[in-house]
């Protein structure tokens, strides 16, 4: 394949920041104990930018201390004040939007323009929306008789466990740690190795705002830093974000040490376009032209990737026409640069996958209607991992068709009727997100009722408004995030059942 | 083992069987694979000591590779049956509890279609819990 030449604006400055990171326990930095850091590669040209502290058992065990002598203080804290400490979490990302937005784009290798106008203003609100709730958040209270009152009170759940996935690194680690500092719990975050910088970056700017070891972050490997923190029996609750094997190590874990766990594993996420989509060459056929091409966003690596683009028969050519014309139109290039609209796969062994897909997806007899190679980019990113959109016509039987790619790659396939459209968009083991676009006032709430996904855009996709909850069925997990509800994943409830009667029962 | 008889579902590089050879010196046993789902490092294959991750009878065993049992989740197999898989390694950082990862390295899986030949004569599958069965009669 040919070599794309760039064309585009230069890449901004890159912030300065640290040439190695400690871990941040119990408000402080703290060598590792092995004395090893590991380099951060980033995807933008596959060379190191910083160092990450190689964390261990030992440095685990040393964060879980921090988090529990901070819990007895903050559990007690008044919600009005930490509402005020997330609020000023929130201002401090807001004034420090620009610098946090080109290093999570260095580390993770997604545009700028992405992480500037969805990651890090998403990353504030989702502190205030925490913030705000609660303020308002209230327990129950019930007279079951004259005498008999029963008070169902909120607590927090006490130091938990978060392990945090690279696709976006600091909303992600938001996702978690917001509602879990909001409900009362003390925190020990484990980012993902291939991203373990910006948040540290974060940790930077706020580490005076929280009491110290009410949030602690360290860094490692999955097998070295992510599992003692797991199978910890000092946590409370693990929350995960990933696949589905490490989800269920996870559990067993959690099963050892009878903990609740939340996790959040993924899904092949269907994107239906009914008939009455094509009705009109209108603004709405332009908006769902977008929504079909949302399957590049950040690159494909989001959970709810809408990576199978079910249409109907009837419209295909004219919908599929403007959708491969406007996926050609992206734009890719350096991710630092303000006019690129694709950037990098996080990592080499991404790369290698997603590319080991458009193999088995030829293979499988998949047409190719757009892309379906590596993207050789120049202008010192030859060395970066870069994948042209793609775009796969197929059934869905079809490996591609079933497997989360996790990759700038959608593949599509027809339908006659709503419940062939239906019967398809739940042939798979996932249940996280799904899209339905539709004219039709009666499609618009049935389809999504019968489709098994945890999250339905209707007339829209990948919005991510703190204020919705978000989570999967089947096999994509259980529990939510995001929403007031989340509190409720970090507490416990004490029940008072409380007698004002003066007069004994009777039975002794 | 009458296996030779098979076609075999899954397959090795030569560059993951030195991985292999290095794990097990280093962690002393015996090791095993589960193929992942799902988002992130999904879609990849995970290494553990043997016996680490509780396999049961959702479980399909694939076959042993260079003396790993292989081991994938009934749901996920339905879809990847007719697909020959082959283990791999290559350059890169993932996340999960894979062991290899400290070593910048990461098992990957390359696949390709049977053929409708290899099909009628593909190693019969075992679940995870009869696997478990037979490793205790041992």
């Amino acid at each position: 394949m040919s070599t794309l030449t760039l064309s585009q604006s230069k890449p901004v400055d890159r912030p300065k920041i640290k040439e190695k990171y400690d871990h941040f326990i119990g408000g402080k930095w703290v060598a590792p104990s092995s004395g090893e850091y590991f380099d951060n590669i980033s995807p933008i040209d596959g060379k190191p930018f910083a160092k990450a502290a190689r964390g261990n058992k030992a440095d685990v065990d040393l964060a879980l201390d921090a988090a529990h002598a901070a819990f007895p203080s903050w559990s007690k804290t008044s919600p009005a004040q930490r509402s005020k400490l997330l609020n000023k979490v929130a201002d401090i990302i807001e004034e420090n939007l620009e610098m946090l937005a080109r290093v999570e784009t260095i580390d993770n290798g997604k545009a700028l323009r992405e992480t500037r106008a969805a990651d890090l203003p998403l990353v504030i609100d989702h502190f205030r929306y925490f913030a705000g709730v609660i303020r308002a958040d209230e327990s129950s209270i019930s007279e079951h008789d004259e005498h008999t009152v029963s008070i169902a009170l909120h607590e927090p759940l006490g130091v938990v466990g978060q392990i945090i996935p690279w696709n976006f690194p600091l909303l992600m680690a938001t996702w978690k740690i917001a509602p879990a500092l909001a409900a009362g719990c003390c925190t020990v975050v484990k980012p993902a190795e291939q991203t373990p910088t910006s948040i540290m970056v974060l940790m930077e700017l706020i580490a005076d705002v929280l009491p110290p070891g009410v949030l602690n972050v360290v860094t490692g490997f999955g097998p070295e830093a992510g599992k003692p923190l797991a199978s910890s029996p000092r946590i409370a609750k693990v929350s995960f974000t990933g696949e589905t094997t490490t989800g269920r190590l996870i559990m067993q874990y959690a099963s050892e040490n009878l903990i609740p766990v939340t996790m959040e594993l993924g899904g092949k996420s269907p994107n239906i376009f009914m008939k009455s989509v094509a009705d009109a060459d209108d603004e709405f056929f332009d908006k769902a032209v977008e929504g079909a091409v949302m399957f590049a966003l950040n690159q494909g690596e989001i959970c709810t990737c809408p990576s199978r683009i079910l249409v109907h028969e009837d419209i295909y050519d004219v919908f599929m026409e403007k959708v491969i014309e406007r996926t050609k139109a992206i734009k890719m290039g350096h991710p630092l640069a303000e006019d690129t609209m694709m950037g990098a796969q996080a990592s080499n062994d991404q790369y290698e996958k997603i590319l080991s897909y458009m193999d088995i997806g030829k293979q499988e007899g998949a047409e190719v209607l757009c892309g379906g190679d590596k993207a050789s980019l120049n202008s010192g990113l030859e060395t970066g991992y870069y994948i042209q959109p793609t775009i796969f016509k197929g059934n869905n039987k079809m490996r591609i068709f079933q497997e989360e790619i996790f990759g700038p790659v959608v593949s599509v396939t027809t339908f006659k009727t709503t419940e062939e459209a239906i019967e398809i968009a739940n042939d798979t083991m996932y249940g996280l997100g799904a899209g339905l676009w539709s004219r039709d006032a009666h499609e618009l709430y049935q389809v999504p009722r019968a489709i098994q996904a945890g999250r339905v855009w209707v007339n829209c996709y990948h919005n991510y408004p703190a204020h919705a909850p978000f989570g999967g069925y089947k096999k994509s997990g259980f529990g939510r995030e995001n929403h007031l509800m989340m509190l409720d994943h970090y507490r416990q409830t004490k029940n008072m059942l409380i007698s004002y009667d003066k007069n004994k029962l009777g039975f002794f | 083992m009458s296996d030779n008889k098979y076609v075999p579902r899954v397959l090795i590089s030569d560059a993951a069987k030195e991985t292999i050879d290095t794990l097990k010196k280093r962690f002393g046993t015996d090791l095993m694979f589960h193929q992942s789902g799902g988002c992130c490092d999904g879609s990849s294959p995970m290494c553990f000591e043997k016996g680490d991750f509780k396999v049961g009878a959702s479980d399909i065993w694939l076959g042993s590779v260079y003396g790993c049992d292989f081991f994938m989740n009934q749901d996920q197999f339905e879809y990847w049956k007719h697909t020959q898989l082959t283990l791999d390694i290559t350059a890169g950082r993932g996340s999960s509890f894979s062991i290899e990862i400290p070593m910048g390295i990461r098992f990957m899986i390359r696949s390709r279609l049977f053929t409708t030949e290899e099909l009628e004569n593909l190693i019969p599958t075992k679940t995870g819990e009869e696997i478990l069965e037979e490793n205790e009669l041992k």
